[in-house]
């Protein structure tokens, strides 16, 4: 117990960092699936390929791969750089692999949404002559977007949970800070432990009570 | 239906819509293309694209000695974690609906912790907490079996509970009625009908263990992702390429395992043998279908 209050701001900076890496993520993350939602129910043959490889390659694909890749393959060999600190770069590179990554989650729930849309509504939008883009903005995102929020809220709690997988390149958000205080304070192993892990709880809960409220308060009336 | 629920978005385009749609096709190929090349001319520039860095992987040792043993090792450890979670599934999923409080409670908390904490701090907990408190020696293969196992665990037992639950009630009425205990009835009526309908949201989730097990790279289990980012590279000083094979068969794996579940769920939905309805995994990313 005392390790742990002992190591309070090491913990808190660490938790301050997984909340930054996941906010930074999911913004990226939701226009990017997004995007790719809306290219999968194109009209062009091309977009909708495209899109839809895209989805079921990283889908498939573990993230710890996509983000090893990312930090070693980008940051190492090919020498993307973002800024002097390593630490730094490794942080936005490792936000670029997690965003990649959950955009293909977004991309899908989004795309399931667009499906509980009922067909009169595009067939309305249509007969009033609303090309695609228009359908898409008016009339059908704005009722899918409403029927995903709980699954959103999921992928948004998987990826709180999936930021610690940025520890692979090296990144000190919660659980590589955890790793290193087992290491620091070997008889303290299963406070700290329940520590963190009430620091996951504490971020993951809330998430889950919110967007299930949201999606209550805001469902589509039919 | 012969039209999608996606074609909806949009009028059959007429001559100038087909028009249009032609240009606006090359011009995205266009610039996919240039995205494309421009990805090409970053890797050329590193090399990436050497001879000398994907030769390895046509050569018969390097598959012997380097990947296949690494794949081995991941397979391994999802098939441990399955075999031992789907049963944790089973058990914590039929105690979290017992009658008596004091069992459905603690598996409640048990499942709900496991659910809401991630993967990786359980497998450093395995690995730190097991020599700490129990003094014991744990290998890097059975603290991602650990993580693995109550966390695919944790969710499987809510499979199993929406299965269990999703049927109607006059199945375990009836069978009480005709005079079954509560065992035989779970036993002889609600678990086999609840099993099909479960099965390809199980399905699903083991796709999802397989490729956690690549979080055991960061303890240093020699796994397929090992294979990829770290002998590999080591020995022919190339991780770009490696990693990409690497994908390619993590994607092959799970796309074939995905077409398992897809087929079991057809299966389930055509047979009427079972009364209740398709599970949907907990946490699904996908909206409820509403018509």
């Amino acid at each position: 117990m005392s390790a742990l209050i002992e190591e309070l701001p090491v913990i808190l900076g660490a938790f301050w960092l997984t909340v930054r890496l996941t906010l930074a993520t999911a913004v990226a993350a939701l226009v990017l699936g997004t995007v790719l939602a809306a290219m999968r129910v194109s009209p062009l043959g091309v977009l909708r390929n495209v899109a839809g490889a895209y989805v079921n390659a990283l889908r498939n694909t573990p993230l710890t791969l996509v983000i090893v890749f990312c930090g070693l393959g980008l940051g190492l060999v090919l020498d993307v750089s973002f800024s002097e600190s390593l630490s730094v770069n490794y942080l936005w590179l490792s936000i670029i692999g997690l965003s990649l990554y959950t955009a293909a989650f977004v991309c899908e729930a989004i795309r399931s949404g667009i499906n509980t849309v009922p067909i009169g509504q595009a067939e309305a939008a249509r007969a009033l002559g609303l090309t695609f883009t228009q359908n898409l903005r008016h009339i059908v995102l704005p009722q899918a977007f409403r029927a995903v929020i709980a699954p959103l809220g999921s992928v948004l709690i998987a990826l709180i949970k999936n930021t610690t997988i940025a520890a692979a390149i090296g990144v000190a958000e919660a659980s590589l800070t955890m790793k290193s205080l087992f290491e620091r304070h070997q008889e303290a192993v299963v406070p700290i432990f329940l520590g963190f892990a009430l620091g996951f709880l504490v971020l993951t809960l809330p998430v889950g009570l919110l967007f299930g409220w949201l999606a209550k308060r805001l469902a589509v009336a039919r | 239906m012969s039209q999608t629920r996606a074609s909806v978005l949009y009028d059959a385009p007429g001559p100038r819509g087909r028009r249009r749609n032609l240009l606006l096709t090359v011009l995205f190929a266009v610039a996919l293309i240039v995205l494309a090349y421009l990805g090409y001319r970053k890797f050329a520039e590193k090399g990436q694209f050497d001879a000398a860095l994907w030769e390895p992987f046509l050569q018969a040792d390097v598959w012997i000695n380097l990947i296949l043993p690494g794949l081995w090792n991941t397979l391994s450890a999802a098939a441990t974690a399955a075999l031992i979670a789907v049963p944790f599934g089973f058990v914590f999923g039929m105690a979290r609906l017992s009658e008596h409080r004091w069992i459905r409670i603690p598996a409640g908390a048990v499942v709900e912790f496991f659910r809401a904490i991630p993967l990786l701090i359980m497998i450093f907990f395995a690995q730190y907490g097991g020599s700490a408190v129990f003094g014991l020696t744990v290998t890097s293969f059975s603290a991602v079996v650990f993580g693995l196992v109550m966390y695919n665990g944790s969710v499987l037992a809510e499979i199993v509970r929406a299965g269990i639950s999703s049927l109607p009630r006059g199945q375990t009425e009836a069978a009480l009625a005709v005079g079954l205990r509560k065992g035989q009835a779970m036993r002889l009526i609600l678990l086999p009908q609840a099993v099909t309908a479960m099965m390809p949201a199980i399905v699903s989730q083991l796709v999802v263990l397989l490729k956690d097990t690549a979080l055991g790279f960061i303890v240093a289990y020699e796994d397929l992702l090992n294979a990829g980012a770290r002998i590999l590279p080591a020995n022919f000083r190339n991780l770009i390429p490696a990693v990409i094979v690497m994908a390619v068969i993590y994607i092959l794996i799970n796309v074939g395992v995905g077409l398992v579940a897809t087929w079991l769920e057809k299966r389930s939905r055509r047979s009427r043998k079972s009364t209740a309805a398709p599970v949907a995994p907990p946490d699904s990313v996908t909206a409820p279908a509403t018509l």
